[in-house]
């Protein structure tokens, strides 16, 4: 079983961090991973930089244009992955935009994350039909999850098209944004996670965007799965150094 | 009516596709914009309540049709029957405005109330802001923060028009920047907004769409030269390709004409060997750049890179899908022309015509040095804007 299925299956709510690989420093991957699975996070988007993120806010974008600047590249990512099954056991995600991975060979890409251990791939700029047409059976020969997103605008029709041609979870993007750019959850949210708990899906939902705190994070679990926190991690660590992951971690869950 | 009919063969498939080229790499939080687009705007553009008012304002307040121009001592200069395509005559001073024209109606249709765009040099932002201040709606202007500072008279052109000009800081902070602005835009206003992309670039419906706007051009074109030489074909069309709007009209109806030779010039900037170019056909691969996979300046390692050029409305790492697929298909000739080819070719349209071109046109100019024609070839250039604009890259240029 996939580690990103068998740790859905868990009876608790999950934690999923991003970080941006290469940010702050060029050699921080592992660390952060590290420290991330012992403070007890359940999962880990791990962030390929990308020179043009058109879903990222500032926060994000900065992070990346400083990871490349640090001289992140998809062959250094996979090489500082290496050897990070012997130490890290929870699921791991690479989450990036697909013109780096098409450049790099979407073959050669899947085949060294089964090399490594990746678990998963979030593309949010592969859409499901492309995704279908072309690179399904590849993702899938290589044993890796794609995650599909939804927002508060995708139809029902198009959820349950999402929910068949998913085998993981959903990524629920929590409002009509880019990433980082929320400043709290109203009523807007709290409907829409409701109407999406009630679909009754086949897979489990992740909210992601806009999840920055304790308070946050309960409301978005209060009917989905889990959550997903990256700009607010991000700004933690640029502020309190990339060896000051404990100290968030501890604030979501208290 | 099929929805899916195509004009020509160049022309998109029902996914978005020229070829290899086009489809729609989006988020999903697009996705519901886009695909409203893509659903209806086929079957508004063919009502004929769209049509009539489409014409009515390219007449009226755009000045088209645009003459047809035979350009005298120029063609004696160079052995062949040029003949200008006048877009500089437009409103606003270049092609840019057929599409804005059209999108804004579009937009209406679809009962948005706020617009967004991306400029670069600032001709498409004021395009923008002109139809919006005719329509009476919102609009807000992505422009990167170094161009800002370069073209400082559009930006308060688009101030006077009432439109809101928000500098791009992220990135290189230029034209593609600004695109990546309008997009996180759009994806933060999915409902009320409508988003006048400036070439035939981004996703599928948008190379579409645009290029059928623009397609005005050969049209007229068609007729233009039946009354003067007897033949709606030239034997060339000719145009400058940044994204590849007033290329894309102005091949438009000959696309499926093989004996109507189209020429496609790009910006060689200080060469193409130089690291300061923006000749994407021949420095390109394929890739994927604001939602559609095309011909691409990039690293290896899939970063998009930054693309040079004296002409601010060429400098673009991509190309329009359709491009792509007429450089790789082998049905467009594609020339790359540098900065100072095009600078001389803009002084001396000017001697020789009275005519000042923008810098993008002046690229197209300048393949008459090299790439010689036969003496009863009929050639026509897309003279897409005016030089106005770019007085003072000329002052500093020639030291006038």
């Amino acid at each position: 079983m996939n580690r990103i299925n068998q740790k859905l299956s868990e009876d608790k709510k999950m934690l999923s961090l991003y970080f941006t690989a290469g940010y702050p420093a060029i050699n921080d991957t592992v660390s952060i991973l590290t420290q991330l699975q012992e403070s007890g996070v359940d999962m880990v988007e791990i962030g390929l930089p990308f020179s043009d993120p058109l879903a990222d806010g500032p926060t994000i974008q900065e992070s990346s244009t400083a990871a490349l600047k640090n001289g992140m590249t998809t062959q250094l990512l996979f090489d500082q992955l290496k050897d990070i099954r012997n130490t890290i056991h929870i699921p791991l995600i690479v989450m990036g935009y697909f013109n780096p991975m098409l450049q790099y060979g979407v073959e050669k890409f899947c085949a060294q994350c089964q090399e490594v251990g990746i678990d998963g791939i979030i593309m949010p700029d592969l859409p499901l039909a492309e995704y279908e047409a072309e690179y399904k059976a590849i993702f899938e020969n290589y044993g890796l999850i794609n995650i599909f997103l939804i927002t508060p605008q995708t139809t029902d029709d198009r959820i349950k098209q999402i929910d068949a041609a998913s085998d993981g979870f959903i990524y629920m993007v929590s409002s009509a944004s880019t990433t980082g750019n929320i400043s709290g959850f109203g009523n807007i949210q709290s409907d829409y996670f409701k109407r999406i708990a009630a679909m009754n899906l086949n897979n489990p939902q992740v909210v992601g965007f806009g999840i920055k705190d304790s308070e946050t994070f309960i409301a978005a679990t209060e009917y989905q799965k889990g959550a997903i926190i990256g700009s607010a991690f991000i700004k933690h660590i640029t502020e309190n150094g990339a060896d000051s992951v404990a100290d968030f971690v501890k604030t979501i869950r208290k | 009516m099929n929805t899916l009919e195509r004009e020509t063969s160049y022309q998109a498939d029902e996914r978005g596709y020229y070829g290899d080229f086009g489809g729609a790499f989006i988020p999903e939080m697009l996705y519901p914009n886009v695909e409203e687009l893509r659903s209806q705007y086929i079957q508004i553009m063919e009502e004929p309540s769209f049509q009539e008012e489409f014409h009515q304002l390219l007449k009226d307040y755009v000045g088209r049709p645009t003459p047809l121009y035979y350009a005298e001592r120029f063609s004696k200069k160079y052995g062949a029957k040029v003949y200008l395509k006048r877009e500089d005559l437009c409103h606003t001073g270049a092609h840019k405005v057929n599409n804005t024209i059209g999108q804004i109606l579009m937009a209406q249709r679809l009962g948005k109330t706020r617009i967004i765009a991306e400029t670069g040099a600032g001709q498409h932002g004021v395009a923008t802001a002109t139809v919006c201040a005719l329509m009476g709606l919102e609009c807000i202007v992505y422009m990167g923060a170094i161009d800002i500072e370069r073209q400082a008279p559009n930006v308060a052109r688009m101030k006077m028009l009432g439109a809101t000009v928000k500098p791009a800081e992220s990135g290189s902070k230029t034209l593609k920047d600004a695109t990546n602005e309008a997009i996180r835009d759009w994806i933060n206003n999915p409902v009320d907004t409508h988003y006048i992309i400036g070439s035939v670039v981004g996703p599928h419906p948008y190379p579409d769409m645009v290029a059928r706007f623009q397609a005005v051009i050969s049209k007229e074109t068609k007729a233009q030269l039946l009354e003067k030489e007897g033949r709606e074909n030239p034997d060339y069309v000719v145009a400058c390709v940044g994204g590849g709007s007033n290329a894309a009209g102005l091949y438009y109806h000959y696309l499926d004409q093989p004996e109507v030779g189209i020429i496609a010039v790009e910006a060689a900037g200080k060469g193409i060997d130089s690291g300061e170019s923006a000749a994407t056909s021949a420095l390109g691969r394929e890739g994927i750049i604001h939602g559609s996979k095309t011909l691409l300046m990039q690293t290896d390692d899939g970063q998009i890179t930054e693309p040079y050029s004296i002409s601010a409305g060429l400098d673009y790492p991509g190309v329009g899908p359709m491009h792509a697929h007429l450089f790789r298909s082998g049905r467009g000739e594609f020339i790359s022309v540098t900065d100072d080819a095009a600078m001389q070719a803009g002084l001396q349209l000017s001697k020789l015509e009275g005519i000042i071109p923008a810098i993008e046109t002046s690229h197209a100019l300048a393949i008459f040095e090299t790439r010689k024609f036969k003496e009863d070839d009929v050639v026509v250039i897309n003279l897409s804007g005016r030089g106005d604009k770019d007085l003072n890259t000329y002052i500093e240029y020639f030291g006038l």
